[in-house]
């Protein structure tokens, strides 16, 4: 996937780090139930939210399972419509398109939408290496940019920022790379604006070329569908005169009707608005309005191979609306860069193992990223079933272990097996256990060995009864069932 | 109806009064309660660790000791979620169809308790008193899982003398997990720091739940902090009655009605 989060340690060191970053804490407590909390309003307000939701289900499953038909389709029109398609198998290809696509143009800066498909691919890195400036104009991914930092969250990149931290990245960062920011600058939100605003005008009016995702690719008009916010999109798709679009395979939807139900789905459950402010919708080149050169670059990149999975694959379905982040306890305390990819939280805790693969320690470390409290399947608007996944992923990585010297917790979980093999043996480690139990009088175990001293560093733990509940049955009921 | 306790392997070897409650309860209201001995654990330990196929053959045994009965409850929302919603999977896994139709016989009739009483049995007010101040935490598998709903709550507010206290943000999980709680401690710690905040704040006496593996992680740490809350599961409040409150007789010491 990309080279950016490469070295992330496993999720729990990583999650430790971030835990004791208080300042994060805090934002991420506040943003994300400010977010919770609109979304629950608007979703409540649908009557027919599960027929929502079941029919998003219904529309991506079918594009997943005929996608190489729809695929096709959408290549013809979009060609038809005086576009060119590419097709990438992976990010280094994708990149490799993208960067002979600008510099046949001769131009050494380009604007970019909000993308996740290109944070995925790490184009930005693949631009600049090229010698090409690549400026994001979404609000919260210029901030994330002018901060050398990383994206934490799939909508609002730079949540784990406040106002106060925004003001001085704009102080010191934006004089560096453009109009600088007023020195007077409140940390206000809508002098911050401003301030990105007058920073970014300048960009939009001198590109040539414009760079951005799709929400949603329509296979029978070859459409492209972009939904946002701030209008920064807007101005990147129609000002500059080549557009780039990468785009995800799985971001195919069948008709231009299918987008009803989905312009309904994300915005409620991404920012939590009944419709979301510009919605930029185009086909191919119009000649003398907006870019007269278009290509569309249709990502792999790991695709097919959750493709092949037939619980993995839900995951495609994802519209990349972020609610799931905003429900979970575990992001709302870690916040996104614990994970180390482009795509955190639940989602990225199911997405990310099945593209890049369980060969690295936060990779096979992210399907146990979750207490499978449930909370994100609840939102999710097209029905993935999170914690399922998570749970079928915890299987693909032990089983990759499996055969080498077994770990300790392989031994602990088939002596766990053995025991519970026979009620006999079970029996028998329940009287063991109520004889260790006397050792403790206080009713409370304060301290155990390691593993169980992770428990016990900050949680008492109980004391095994003297009698277990079939010791007492035998004893009461007899030989009786 | 014949009706069989699944006491799950956690209850019976940490907190036998669960399954003794459970037993009083269906006992009092005039229904014959079996235990097979042959059962062991429904798997979810492993399944949900990864070791799908360690569970297999606990997945058939259960099956196995099961059989036979009309309903099969269990004091446990996440074992009940684990035998509803994942035993198909593990047979899936077996390769083996056999399995796989006996889960989709027995499967459908293993309830979690307040499942069983409410919706099996018909009732709400099983005569219990239990003169206490509660509150009530819904457990995410009970929650999001079976999705119980509110009928722990309605046999809770049908005990007589009960103070019972909404908990803020009910819903959010304690951060127990399994075994999540030990490979991210951290997280799992921050998340029942939180839940023990909100449990405080009640000022409730008695934390209650439908799952004794969440009561034991928030209950963990409600004794390090010496919060003065203890915990309790559904049933052993269900089970308590006005004579043995009388006789000031511990709940855990209260014999099932013959």
């Amino acid at each position: 996937m990309t080279a950016t989060f490469l070295g992330t340690p496993a999720f729990p060191e990583a999650a430790k780090r971030a835990l004791q970053d208080t300042q994060l804490r805090a934002n991420l407590a506040h943003a994300t139930a400010t977010i919770r909390s609109k979304r629950a309003v608007v979703v409540g307000e649908r009557p027919d939210w599960e027929e929502l939701r079941l029919a998003g289900e219904a529309l991506k499953d079918q594009v997943l399972r005929h996608l190489d038909t729809y695929l096709v389709q959408l290549e013809e029109k979009v060609t038809a419509a005086g576009g060119t398609v590419h097709w990438a198998r992976d990010a280094a290809e994708a990149n490799r398109i993208v960067v002979d696509l600008v510099r046949a143009t001769g131009e050494t800066e380009v604007v970019k939408v909000k993308s996740m498909a290109t944070q995925e691919t790490d184009l930005n890195g693949a631009l600049e290496t090229a010698g090409i400036s690549a400026w994001e104009t979404d609000l919260a991914e210029l901030i994330v940019q002018l901060g050398h930092d990383q994206p934490s969250h799939i909508l609002v990149p730079a949540i784990h920022r406040n106002r106060a931290e925004i003001r001085e990245i704009f102080l010191a960062e934006m004089g560096k790379v453009g109009e600088p920011a007023p020195p007077d600058l409140p940390a206000e939100p809508r002098a911050l604006a401003e301030a990105a605003r007058r920073h970014l005008r300048q960009k939009f009016l001198r590109a040539k070329v414009g760079i951005s995702g799709a929400n949603f690719a329509v296979a029978e008009t070859g459409s492209l569908v972009v939904v946002e916010s701030e209008g920064n999109g807007r101005m990147c798709l129609t000002l500059p005169e080549t557009l780039i679009s990468v785009v995800g395979i799985e971001k195919v939807v069948p008709t231009f009707a299918d987008l009803e139900v989905f312009l309904q789905l994300l915005p409620r459950s991404s920012t939590g608005e009944r419709m979301n402010p510009y919605t930029s919708i185009w086909t191919g080149v119009t000649p003398g309005d907006g870019p007269q050169a278009f290509h569309l670059v249709l990502v792999d990149n790991g695709r097919t191979t959750s493709l092949a999975d037939p619980v993995g694959r839900q995951a495609l379905r994802c519209i990349r609306c972020s609610a799931c982040l905003n429900v979970c306890p575990v992001y709302e305390r870690t916040g996104g860069h614990a994970y180390g990819s482009v795509y955190p939280g639940p989602i990225g805790a199911i997405l990310t193992p099945q593209l890049r693969g369980i060969e690295s320690e936060i990779d096979k470390s992210l399907p146990y990223a979750s207490s499978l409290c449930g909370a994100c399947f609840e939102v999710c608007p097209v029905r993935i079933d999170i914690p399922e996944v998570l749970v079928h992923l915890r299987a693909r990585v032990v089983d990759a272990e499996r055969g080498g010297v077994p770990s300790a917790e392989e031994l602990a979980m088939r002596s766990a097996a053995w025991m519970f093999g026979d009620h006999r043996r079970l029996e028998s480690a329940q009287r063991a256990a109520g004889l260790g139990g006397r050792l403790f009088r206080r009713g409370r175990i304060g301290r155990l060995p390691f593993p169980f001293s992770k428990w016990t560093d900050a949680r008492d733990a109980p004391v095994p009864p003297a009698e277990s509940f079939r010791a007492w049955w035998r004893r009461t009921r007899g030989t009786r069932r | 109806m014949r009706i069989a306790l699944f006491a799950t392997c956690f209850n019976d070897t940490m907190f036998p009064d669960t399954p003794r409650a459970v037993v009083t309860v269906l006992e009092r209201l005039g229904h014959t309660v079996e235990f097979p001995v042959e059962q062991t654990c429904c798997g979810q330990l492993h399944v949900n660790t990864g070791y799908q196929r360690e569970a297999i053959p606990l997945v058939r045994l259960f099956t196995d000791t099961f059989a036979g009965y009309d309903a099969i409850v269990a004091p446990s929302g996440s074992c009940v979620g684990m035998v509803r919603e994942y035993h198909s999977r593990v047979a899936e896994v077996a390769g083996d169809p056999g399995l796989a139709a006996a889960v989709a016989r027995v499967a459908p009739r293993v309830y979690e308790f307040s499942e069983l009483l409410v919706d099996v049995l018909g009732v709400t007010d099983v005569g219990a008193y239990f003169p206490h101040r509660v509150t009530y935490h819904p457990t995410c598998h009970s929650l999001r899982m079976l999705k119980v709903g509110d009928r722990p709550l309605r046999l809770l507010r049908a005990v007589r003398g009960i103070d019972l206290i909404e908990l803020p943000a009910a819903a959010e999980c304690c951060g127990f997990g399994g075994t999540f709680a030990l490979k991210n401690a951290d997280v799992s710690v921050a998340m029942v720091g939180d839940k023990v905040r909100h449990v405080r704040d009640t000022g409730a006496e008695v934390l209650c739940a439908g799952d004794n593996s969440c009561l034991m992680h928030i209950g963990g740490a409600l004794s390090r902090l010496r919060a003065g809350v203890r915990t309790l599961h559904l049933a052993e409040i269900l089970a308590a009655t006005e004579p043995a409150a009388a006789d000031h007789v511990q709940v855990s010491d209260v014999e099932p009605i013959r």
